[in-house]
């Protein structure tokens, strides 16, 4: 059973130093309030996994709260560079990002290979490319079937996931739709969970092409409303651009991007 | 209408190349400007796939990022990301991938990782790989929209992200690539297209008033000009009035 718990609280017991965490979240339902508490909070040595690391994981970055990447995409979409992932990995500033970075495609299945508790996921992909000799996470497989070569790519285990929802209920079974993502694969790849939601209600309703994750396979739902700006909610808000345009001259100054963490802490 | 600007061109020319009725792997930038102007236009039923898992989208208006809400309000379909790569892309289901570039090579490989220095310390962090290597690899062909210049014109990719041909003739089959590769390369001041005996991209057509020396001079590699040299239509009145519609 999810535990109903002040932010604060939830990612005191969800998010640890040192830990292997995601924030999911595909464009739609970033979970931007529960990344600022962690870096509220001080977490340090984490290592972050995202398929799109974006503006959110620019700030976790320039905060120190990394020492490791592991991601498919890491832009500010539609907007261009993130500075200060940029700026960790061409300059090490504030402290160097390692990095390990696949495909959307070997993103997605290691999430999968993960929540079905399988060691690694089968696919094409990554074929050709410079990918693979980046990482020892993605290696080849033989079809035991048809001995055919196969990609084969390790399970992203986690230690703990962090999404945002439209809501729960009472009980702490969560409710998102629109573009899911794949934050129920992450949250049933991680150890411990934390959702964060716009609202808790009595009733869950169903809603089209709505993924349910049960109170049991969540540790803690926090309400925050607006938690995902400036990234949105399907149906609650619609996507702050400006403020993604805004980030690209904050972020491309150490000392604009020290007053902006100055009014998160 | 007489007047039009080198991108719009490239934006229509790259919208031309889409037919109607086809399934065609969208990313965002150029190319989904080029496919919402080709919806808009001659391809009314072109299927429109977002890798956030909208399925037939029919936006009403350019949607800024791939995982925009205006894409899962109209589409057909919403799927989860996992399943929009192992369902929908890998078997070979799509008809066009649509990709951009930060560099390109000769033989049609792709950059969009690391540029200058090596892997570990890079001159340029660019994004990263998003979802082009199955992209390139699986669509059955792949059209690339990208501006014209020596920086992004290369011999020889720095890394490469996406494959297109290699180093020549026979190494996508040889890999087990199933789709076709690039086929088109449509860029602001004309396209090219891969000479099917060396695989090697050459200038195929120039856009209205392009001379094909300039376009030698903003490629980073001996760029061969076909013998049957087209010239692109230019944009008609519907084509610009459209576009300016979308992106004002």
């Amino acid at each position: 059973m999810a535990a109903i718990a002040p932010l604060a609280e939830a990612v005191a017991h969800v998010v640890r130093d040192g830990d292997t965490v995601a924030f999911e979240g595909f464009t739609h339902l970033i979970p931007f309030a529960a990344g600022h508490e962690v870096i509220r909070q001080g977490r340090r040595d984490l290592t972050l996994v995202r398929m799109t690391p974006d503006v959110l994981y620019d700030q976790l970055i320039g905060a120190g709260c990394a020492r490791k990447l592991v991601f498919s995409w890491g832009g500010n979409p539609g907007v261009g560079s993130l500075h200060r992932f940029r700026d960790a990995v061409e300059h090490g500033w504030p402290r160097p990002l390692e990095l390990e970075e696949h495909s959307h495609a070997g993103m997605a299945n290691r999430y999968v290979a993960a929540a079905s508790g399988l060691p690694f996921a089968v696919l094409r992909g990554y074929t050709g490319t410079d990918l693979p000799a980046q990482t020892a996470n993605i290696s080849s497989v033989t079809c035991p079937f048809t001995g055919e070569v196969l990609t084969a790519v390790a399970a992203l285990r986690l230690d703990a996931a962090v999404v945002h929802a439209q809501r729960a209920d009472r009980h702490g079974n969560v409710q998102l739709w629109g573009i899911t993502g794949v934050q129920k694969e992450a949250v049933l790849a991680a150890s411990r969970s934390l959702v964060t939601v716009e609202e808790v209600v009595d009733e869950l309703d169903p809603r089209p092409g709505a993924v349910v994750l049960p109170s049991w396979v969540v540790d803690y739902v926090s309400v925050a409303p607006g938690g995902a700006h400036p990234s949105y909610a399907h149906d609650y808000s619609v996507r702050d651009n400006d403020f993604y345009q805004a980030w690209d001259g904050i972020s491309r100054d150490r000392d604009r991007f020290a007053q902006w963490l100055e009014g998160v802490a | 209408m007489s007047g039009f600007t080198p991108d719009e061109m490239m934006t229509v020319a790259a919208a031309r190349a889409l037919r109607d009725g086809a399934v065609c792997f969208v990313g965002i930038g150029l190319p989904s400007t080029a496919a919402n102007l080709a919806r808009r236009t001659h391809a009314q039923n072109l299927v429109l796939v977002y890798e956030s898992g909208t399925i037939g989208a029919k936006p009403d208006r350019l949607p800024l990022s791939i995982g925009d809400g205006v894409l899962a309000d109209t589409a057909v379909s919403v799927v989860g990301v996992p399943e929009i790569f192992n369902y929908w892309l890998q078997p070979g289901r799509i008809d066009v991938g649509f990709l951009g570039a930060a560099q390109l090579d000769r033989f049609g490989n792709i950059n969009t990782t690391v540029v200058g220095g090596d892997y570990h310390h890079p001159g340029v962090r660019l994004p990263g790989a998003g979802g082009a290597p199955e992209i390139a690899a699986s669509c059955r062909e792949v059209v690339v929209v990208v501006r014209q210049s020596r920086r992004a014109f290369v011999e020889r990719v720095d890394f490469v992200t996406s494959f297109g041909f290699g180093s020549g003739p026979g190494e996508r089959e040889a890999l087990g690539l199933t789709g076709a590769g690039p086929r088109l390369v449509i860029t602001d001041l004309g396209v090219l297209r891969p000479d099917p005996r060396t695989c090697e991209l050459v200038l195929t057509q120039v856009h209205p008033g392009v001379d094909p020396e300039a376009v030698r001079e903003r490629t980073g590699w001996d760029l061969e000009i076909a013998d049957d040299l087209g010239r692109t239509e230019p944009p008609t009145d519907r084509e610009l009035a459209v576009l300016r519609e979308l992106t004002r």
